[in-house]
């Protein structure tokens, strides 16, 4: 029998297996990121040149470890935690068969130690990339198989779990948007691990002996439909948590749902082919084929973040207005609770993802410019942007909302969690910002010693470079003290934090449930659809119900229009190449 | 909470769209269209694309027609490895050769010719990145790249290598002069 406990404070209802499920998947990401972090000061440290901590070895070994944990473990391991959340929890149904999903879980960290042991090990620095012929150890490949057969086992719980849901009649209508925009994330991330699957285990059959031989062409354009598609589950899902905490925080409802559903039908259909940004100056790959896959035909996944990108703050707006917020075009903005970090975090997500992240990935993208910034710091620069400021942050400030939900616990330090989204957004923009300008000048990613000490042919990158790396430095080292301060508190709360619910305990904030007493058998009534609303007065100026996003927005798109074609005016002073 | 609820209405799909939002789509749309088509444009009128000429290639054939060149065209050589330079004529195939952890032979080259620029790698991935001006190409091993390059400014150049290629990737730079 399915046990459910409802939260006092939101309504949800928790499935007492998925409840587990989730806070262990969260804690295991909240590990990744710390190990993350702990490897990306060593990473800054090295690349700040007056500093230049590391040797060139454990720079390379620490880079590959940085990148993997990062980008890899904590962001999917977090991403089960939001897929059984907007399955179960979100739709009060029970998790479809949960011992499946700790098969899974255990598969994740089984497969992640063994990963990061082959790293640490020494022997497989071949970075998260791992290109052939470079060759790493074999049980750095069979980790990574195993983290993602772990992770493909929790889609289809997920999967499993909307279609217990709908037989079991636990919600009126269509499914809500958050869940829906979890589901585009779950069907990205199975094309995902599809593709990871296909370049993973020939190469780990090739590391033992197996195969011979694995082109070095075809592994980088398979393993980059892995590599960017789960940057793809990233964007999908945290565009998912922006929704939610508008929705949490504002009671924000969507403007148009079925706008908001077909821009994540666009991310389905057309955010996948952006793998060929990284193949944009390979060898042998025809003219259309990139032109079609690297703007994912016409931009039609660019299109549906912009859609996004009005939408989400567009909602909160409304909702703001209604509330009589309705003084000029920003009031509902500024008398936003920014000191809540659920917010903060969330909105800061958003405006970065944009701005930084969305502005320099689509520039980056287009199949010329990417000449004049493939494969410079500009590529980390922009991915930080993206997969931090957007991604971490978003993830970040759900995990401010979870901690008194899921784990009924009170925050400790509210007066630092207040600021926490502040210094690391500031740490990470400014990575972001400099590592990009950097990259203007050609300064190389991945690499040791941008001052080739001792080399016969000696080369300097002109003297702004070594400025813009030190700048980035000391954003890094701001980073990380935020990030820090985000394990501090996040953890800290999950062992001392004050008990909302007496049966809270310290196992409780490591997956062992809530006494018994605090879940009944009795099923959670049907969750029902949203309230009609009488359709109402406009809001805003003009017949615009949000004026003010509407400003945000062509801010946005002049910025972008600018920055796109200063790009194309460096490129035209470079070399001819045809 | 209603982005967390089902929608209001059982036919969502058949609710009209606000005009804010059809604005806004059309907009963006718009310059969705012009940023593709950029991109055709500036194969037909630009002067920086990147060709689709290549060959599948072994090591040691690269190899060879890297030697041949060389003992035709040397001119000199430089540091105390001595690493060829070669002066190939107008218009003449280079051969460019990576690997671990250099770039073989240096090159000399004159303003404003187009040169023939053969790329390819004998060991793992490297990747070409012309310095000051900041070009950037990938190197595949197993694949020649044949790259029309028309340096517009004399000048010394430096060939990083911006791949990461193992424990001494720093160290792989090559040189290219540009002369009047």
């Amino acid at each position: 029998m399915a046990q459910f406990r409802q939260c006092p404070d939101t309504g949800l209802f928790f499935h007492k297996e998925a409840e587990n499920l989730m806070k262990a998947n969260a804690v295991a990401g909240v590990v990744c990121l710390l190990i993350g972090g702990i490897l990306a000061l060593l990473v800054v440290l090295t690349r700040w040149p007056a500093i230049h901590l590391l040797p060139a070895d454990s720079f390379y070994m620490v880079l590959t470890a940085h990148g993997v944990c990062a980008l890899i473990f904590w962001m999917i391991f977090f991403e089960m935690a939001i897929l059984y959340f907007a399955g179960s929890t979100l739709l009060r149904s029970r998790l479809a068969t949960p011992r499946w999903a700790w098969a899974g879980f255990v598969m994740m960290v089984i497969g992640a130690v063994m990963t990061l042991a082959a790293i640490f090990g020494g022997k497989s620095s071949v970075m998260m990339t791992s290109y052939v012929p470079m060759r790493a150890e074999p049980h750095f490949y069979l980790g990574l198989v195993i983290f993602a057969v772990g992770a493909l086992i929790g889609c289809f719980v997920y999967l499993g779990t909307l279609v217990v849901a709908k037989n079991e009649k636990t919600y009126e209508g269509s499914v809500p948007l958050v869940t829906f925009g979890a589901t585009v994330a779950c069907i990205i991330a199975i094309f995902t691990i599809a593709s990871g699957a296909e370049i993973l285990i020939p190469t780990y059959l090739w590391s033992i002996g197996y195969i011979s031989h694995i082109d070095p062409a075809m592994y980088r354009l398979i393993w980059w439909a892995m590599g960017h598609s789960s940057q793809q589950i990233n964007v999908a899902a945290h565009v998912a948590v922006w929704y939610l905490i508008a929705g949490v925080i504002f009671g924000a409802r969507p403007m148009s749902e079925k706008v908001s559903r077909a821009a994540y039908l666009l991310y389905i259909f057309f955010l996948q082919l952006a793998s060929a940004h990284h193949l944009l100056t390979d060898p042998g790959l025809s003219v259309e084929w990139k032109l079609f896959n690297t703007s994912y035909a016409m931009y039609l996944a660019v299109l549906a973040s912009m859609i996004h990108g009005l939408t989400v703050p567009g909602a909160i707006e409304v909702a703001q207005r209604k509330k009589g917020l309705t003084n000029g075009a920003f009031e509902w903005l500024r008398k936003a609770p920014w000191g809540n970090p659920v917010f903060s975090s969330m909105f800061i997500s958003l405006v970065g993802f944009g701005f930084l992240g969305g502005i320099s990935g689509v520039v980056m993208g287009t199949e010329q410019i990417s000449i004049i910034i493939h494969n410079t710091i500009y590529v980390p620069g922009h991915f930080h942007a993206t997969v931090v400021i957007g991604t971490t942050m978003a993830w970040m400030g759900l995990t401010y909302l979870l901690i008194p939900v899921l784990f009924r616990r009170k925050m400790i330090f509210p007066q630092a969690a207040k600021m926490q989204p502040y210094i690391f957004a500031l740490g990470m923009s400014m990575v972001a910002v400099f590592h990009m300008a950097a990259g203007t000048l050609g300064v190389a990613r991945r690499h040791w010693d941008m001052g080739f000490a001792g080399n016969p042919l000696g080369f300097e990158y002109p003297a702004t470079a070594y400025l813009l790396m030190g700048i980035a430095g000391v954003g890094g080292v701001i980073g990380v003290i935020g990030g820090a301060l985000f394990c501090i508190i996040a953890v800290g709360s999950l062992v001392f934090g004050e008990k909302l619910q007496k049966e809270a305990g310290l196992l409780q904030s490591f997956g062992v449930p809530l006494a018994d007493s605090a879940y009944t058998n009795e099923k959670p009534a049907r969750l029902p659809m949203a309230p009609a609303e009488a359709v109402e007065a406009d809001h805003g100026e003009s017949g615009f119900e949000a004026p003010g996003t509407f400003i945000l927005a062509m801010v946005l798109l002049v910025s972008f229009v600018i920055y796109y074609f200063i790009n194309w005016k460096y490129l035209s002073e470079v070399w001819g190449i045809s | 909470m209603t982005s967390l609820l089902p929608p209001a209405q059982k036919n969502w799909w058949a609710v009209p769209v606000g005009r804010q939002e059809i604005i806004w789509i059309a907009i963006a749309l718009v310059w969705c269209l012009i940023m593709f088509f950029m991109m055709p444009l500036w194969h037909m009128y630009g002067n920086q694309n990147i060709p689709t000429e290549a060959y599948k290639v072994t090591p040691a054939k690269y190899q060879a027609k890297v030697n041949e060149m060389i003992e035709k065209y040397k001119v000199r050589e430089e540091t105390a490895m001595k690493i060829p330079v070669v002066a190939p004529p107008d218009g003449a195939d280079v051969y460019l050769l990576a690997r671990l952890w250099q770039w073989y032979p240096m090159l000399e080259l004159k303003k404003d010719v187009t040169y023939r620029l053969h790329l390819n790698s004998i060991d793992w991935n490297h990747g070409f990145s012309l310095q000051p001006v900041n070009i950037n190409i990938q190197v595949v091993p197993g694949y020649e790249m044949v790259l029309n390059i028309t340096p517009n400014k004399a000048g010394e150049y430096t060939i990083v290598c911006n791949e990461y290629c193992g424990i001494m990737h720093h160290a792989m730079l090559g040189k290219i002069w540009v002369k009047e």
